[in-house]
C-alpha cells in the first residue's frame, strides 16, 4: 500500500512550507517517526516525521521548493503493499510500479520486520544523535541483537580513535572533548538551534565592524523622572528609557536611510518602512519581536507597543507576523548592566544598536569636571554595506537627538 | 573504632545525645526497661526517670506528648515499638507535626524524632513485619530517613535530633539489618545530612537503587553478578523524604539501566515516584525500561515462612532482576 506523506501545517497562520533537505532518498527504509525530511516556514524549522514504516517510494517535492500545506511531498510503500504486489494483468506499467518493485527488494534484503521495529532506547537515540552514528551500522549485543547504549559507546570510541590517528594532536583533543560523565547534555530547543542558525550565518556572511559613541543623557534622566510615575497610572506600563532610544535611533535612520538596508545578491535594498525589532531575553533562549513602523509611533506609542511584544514574548504569545519583517534590531543590553557590547547583527539587517547602562559618571566638561548621567551606545554594521564614516554620523545624529531631550518636551 | 551493629549503634548513639543536651529524652512503650530490641538499654541507669519515660500502649498519645514537649523546648525522640503500631499515631504525626511549622506561619517548630522499627523477614507476621515509609512520604513537612548501615544510622540519628522539623526514623529490624552486619562506626560525634543519598558501590552497567534491609542484599547480588562480568552501582537512599535526586540522575545517567528496590509493596511505593522522577529528567540516559522489584501488592507480610519468603525480595530475587536489565 502507498501512504501519501502532505506538507504539515507548521503553526496556525502558515500556509506553505519549504523543503530544507531530504533526509531519505527514494528506495530508503524509514521507519514510522523517523524523520523524513527538514522543513521550514517562517515561524519554525522542524523535522517531519514519517506517519508509518516503510519504504520511500517518490519524492513529489524538491529541496528548496516552497510547498502549500496539505500538498503531496512524497510517497511511501508500507509492507502491506509489499506483500500484495500489483498482480499479472492489474499492473500500471509505470515508474510507480517499478519504484514499489524495488522497494519490497529494499525490504527483503533488510530483514526489516514492521510488527518489530528496530527500536532504540532513549540514551541509544541520544549518543546517536550527538556524535552522527547511525545505530543501524553498529552491531547490537544486546538481548535478540539490540543496540544497547553500551554497544554505542563503544562505536564513538572506535570512531574517535579512526578520527583521532588522522586528526588533531591527541593532547588537544582530549582537553576540547575529554568529557566527564558526570557533565549534563543539554538537548537542543529548536529556539536554541534557530538562534545558533541565525548567529552563524550572519557572522560568516556579514562582515561585521564595531563603533561605539557615548551620550550625556542628564536631561532625559531628569524628564523621565519627573513623568515616569504618571506615565505608570495612566497608561500601566513602565516608561524605560528604551523608548526614547527607539525614537532617537529611528529619526536618526530617516536622516541616514542607508542605515535601514540590507544586502541581497549584487545589490543593496533600502527599506522604506523602519521596523524596529527589538530582542526580547526568555527564560532559554532570545527573540526579537518586531515594532513595525515605528517612526509612525511617539515616544509613548513605542513604550506601549515594547511592552505588549514583551509580554507576549514571555508569554508564548507572539503571532508569526510579530516577528517579521524587521529592518534595524537595538538590544538593550544595558539592561544586564553591560557597559559595553559588540552585538551580532539581525542577519540580513545592515546593523544593530545596543544601549548600554546608564551610569553616573565624571566628565570633562568646559575646563571642569561634572558628574552626569552617561550611557554607551553601540553599533555592529555590515561592512559590505556600511562604512565607518556613515555609521558616525548615524551615531552622532542619535546621540544629538538623545541629549536634546530635556524636562517638559512632549511624550505623545 | 569499635565494631558496632545497627542496635548497639543506635543504644550508644542515644546516649551520646542524651549526654550532650539536656534536653533530649526518649519516651515509648517498655523504654525504661530498654525497649523490645534494647535500643534504651541502660538508659534509666544512666539519666533518671525525668528523661527515660514509659508510655501507656498508645501510640497516638507517645507522639502527642513528643510534640507538646518539643513545642516547650524539649528535643523528644519518641519510639514507636513497631512501626505496625505507628497507624494509631497517624494523626498526630501527619496533622499536627508535619504541618506546625507551616500552620504557625513559621512561628513554631516541631522537633521530634520518632524512631520506629520496621520491615520483614523475622516471621513476625501482619503486626510485626509491616513497612509504612509510603504511608507517610506525601507527607511535607516532614522528613523520612532509613539509613541501615550502622555508620550512617549514628550520623542520620545525630542529624535527625537536631533537626528543627519532625524526622521519622525507621530502622529495619530483620537479624542482619538490626543486629548481623556490623561495622567500624567512629567514637567521635558526626552528622550525616538529611536528604544525602550514599553510594554503597561505584558500578557502570546498572544501578540498583535501594534502601534498608534491600541494601544489603544489593550488595550482596552485584557481589554475585561481578563474577559474571556484570558492573553494578548500589545506590543506597539513607533519606527517602527529601529524596536526594541529584544522586539518583547522575548514577542514572551513569548506567542507563535502572532497578528500584523496595521491600514495600509495589503500588503507591516509594519507587514509582523515583521512576517518575528519573524518567521527567533523565530520559534521553535510559538505555533501558525502568524496573522495579518490590513485595506483591498483598495486605500483609504473610505469616508462614514460605509465604513470607515468596513475598520478600531477598539478594537472589534481586540478582536476577539485575542479570535480566544488564543483559538486555
Amino acid at each position: 500500500m502507498s501512504v501519501e506523506i502532505r506538507m504539515p501545517k507548521l503553526g496556525e497562520t502558515v500556509v506553505e512550507g519549504i523543503i530544507v533537505r531530504w533526509l531519505k532518498r527514494p528506495g530508503d527504509i524509514v521507519r514510522a517517526d523517523e524523520p523524513l525530511a527538514e522543513v521550514e516556514s517562517d515561524k519554525v524549522s522542524t523535522d517531519l516525521p514519517s506517519p508509518v514504516s516503510g519504504v520511500v517510494e517518490e519524492l513529489c517535492a524538491q529541496e528548496g521548493e516552497v510547498v502549500p500545506v496539505g500538498k503531496v511531498i512524497c510517497v511511501i510503500a508500507t509492507e502491506e503493499g509489499a506483500d500484495r504486489g500489483p498482480g499479472p494483468g492489474q499492473g500500471d506499467g509505470g515508474d510507480r510500479a517499478e519504484s514499489a518493485g524495488k522497494a519490497r527488494e529494499a525490504v527483503a534484503k533488510a530483514g526489516y520486520d514492521p510488527e518489530k521495529g528496530h527500536r532504540y532506547s532513549p540514551a541509544v537515540r541520544r549518543l546517536a544523535r550527538e556524535h552522527g552514528i547511525d545505530p543501524e551500522s553498529v552491531r547490537g549485543t544486546g538481548a535478540g541483537g539490540r543496540v544497547t547504549k553500551r554497544d554505542m559507546l563503544r562505536a564513538i570510541e572506535e570512531k574517535t580513535r579512526s578520527g583521532r590517528s588522522e586528526a588533531a594532536p591527541p593532547e588537544a583533543e582530549e582537553f576540547a572533548y575529554g568529557r566527564d560523565a558526570r557533565d549534563e547534555i543539554l538537548p537542543l530547543t529548536s529556539m536554541r538551534r534557530a538562534i545558533a542558525q541565525r548567529m552563524v550565518r550572519s557572522v560568516q556572511t556579514a562582515p561585521h565592524a564595531w563603533t561605539m559613541v557615548e551620550v550625556d543623557v542628564t536631561n532625559l534622566v531628569e524628564w523621565r523622572e519627573s513623568i515616569k510615575a504618571e506615565f505608570r497610572r495612566r497608561e500601566g506600563v513602565n516608561l524605560t528609557y528604551l523608548p526614547f532610544v527607539i525614537k532617537a535611533a529611528v529619526e536618526a535612520l530617516k536622516e541616514y536611510p542607508i542605515m535601514n538596508s540590507m544586502w541581497e545578491d549584487d545589490q543593496i535594498v533600502i527599506r522604506k518602512q523602519i521596523n524596529i525589532g527589538v530582542a526580547v531575553d526568555l527564560e532559554d533562549g532570545l527573540i526579537v519581536p518586531v515594532i513595525h513602523n515605528a517612526d509612525q509611533l511617539s515616544i509613548a506609542g513605542i513604550a506601549k507597543a515594547v511592552a505588549d511584544l514583551a509580554t507576549r514574548a514571555r508569554a508564548g504569545k507572539l503571532r508569526p507576523q510579530d516577528v517579521q519583517g524587521g529592518t534595524f534590531t537595538i538590544n538593550n543590553t544595558g539592561a544586564f548592566g553591560s557597559i559595553l557590547s559588540a552585538p551580532i547583527i539581525n542577519y540580513p539587517q545592515a546593523a544593530i544598536l545596543s544601549m548600554e547602562t546608564i551610569t553616573r559618571r565624571p566628565v570633562v566638561i568646559g575646563d571642569g569636571i561634572a558628574i552626569r548621567w552617561m550611557v554607551n551606545l553601540c553599533v555592529s554594521l555590515d561592512h559590505r554595506i556600511l562604512d565607518g564614516a556613515v555609521c558616525g554620523r548615524f551615531l552622532r545624529s542619535v546621540k544629538q537627538r538623545l541629549e536634546s531631550y530635556h524636562k517638559g518636551m512632549p511624550l505623545y | 573504632m569499635a565494631l558496632q551493629n545497627t542496635i548497639e549503634t543506635i543504644n550508644s548513639t542515644l546516649r551520646e545525645i542524651m549526654e550532650e543536651d539536656p534536653r533530649v529524652f526518649v519516651l515509648g512503650e517498655d523504654v525504661e526497661m530498654g525497649g523490645t530490641f534494647g535500643a534504651t538499654e541502660g538508659c534509666l541507669e544512666a539519666f533518671g526517670p525525668g528523661r527515660v519515660i514509659d508510655t501507656p500502649l498508645a501510640e497516638a498519645s507517645i507522639v502527642g506528648i513528643a510534640i507538646g514537649a518539643a513545642l516547650g523546648g524539649l528535643l523528644p525522640v519518641a519510639e514507636i515499638q513497631f512501626a505496625d503500631f505507628i497507624h494509631a499515631a497517624v494523626d498526630q504525626i501527619v496533622n499536627e507535626a508535619a504541618k506546625m511549622r507551616y500552620r504557625s506561619n513559621g512561628a513554631f517548630s516541631c522537633p521530634i524524632v520518632v524512631r520506629a522499627p520496621y520491615g520483614g523477614g523475622i516471621t513476625g507476621g501482619l503486626y510485626h513485619s509491616q513497612s509504612v515509609e509510603a504511608l507517610f512520604f506525601s507527607t511535607p513537612g516532614l522528613k523520612i530517613v532509613a539509613p541501615v548501615m550502622p555508620y550512617d544510622v549514628k550520623g542520620l540519628l545525630r542529624a535527625a535530633v537536631k533537626d528543627p522539623d519532625p524526622v521519622l526514623f525507621f530502622e529495619h529490624k530483620n537479624a542482619l539489618a538490626y543486629r548481623g552486619f556490623r561495622q567500624e562506626v567512629p567514637e567521635e560525634p558526626y552528622e550525616i545530612p538529611i536528604g544525602k543519598a550514599d553510594v554503597k558501590r561505584e558500578g557502570k552497567d546498572v544501578s540498583v537503587i535501594t534502601y534498608g534491609l534491600m541494601v544489603h542484599y544489593a550488595l550482596a547480588a552485584a557481589e554475585e553478578l561481578a563474577r559474571e562480568g556484570i558492573d553494578v552501582e548500589v545506590v543506597d537512599l539513607r533519606t527517602l523524604l527529601p529524596l536526594d535526586e541529584e544522586t539518583i540522575l547522575s548514577s542514572v545517567r551513569k548506567t542507563g539501566k535502572v532497578l528500584i528496590a523496595h521491600e514495600d509493596n509495589l503500588t503507591g511505593g516509594i519507587g514509582g515516584e523515583i521512576a517518575a522522577r528519573i524518567a521527567e529528567k533523565a530520559f534521553w540516559h535510559l538505555d533501558a525500561p525502568v524496573n522495579r522489584l518490590a513485595a506483591p501488592d498483598i495486605p500483609a507480610m504473610p505469616y508462614a515462612k514460605s509465604l513470607e519468603d515468596f513475598a520478600m525480595p531477598d539478594q537472589q530475587k534481586m540478582a536476577e532482576a539485575l542479570r535480566n536489565l544488564a543483559t538486555l
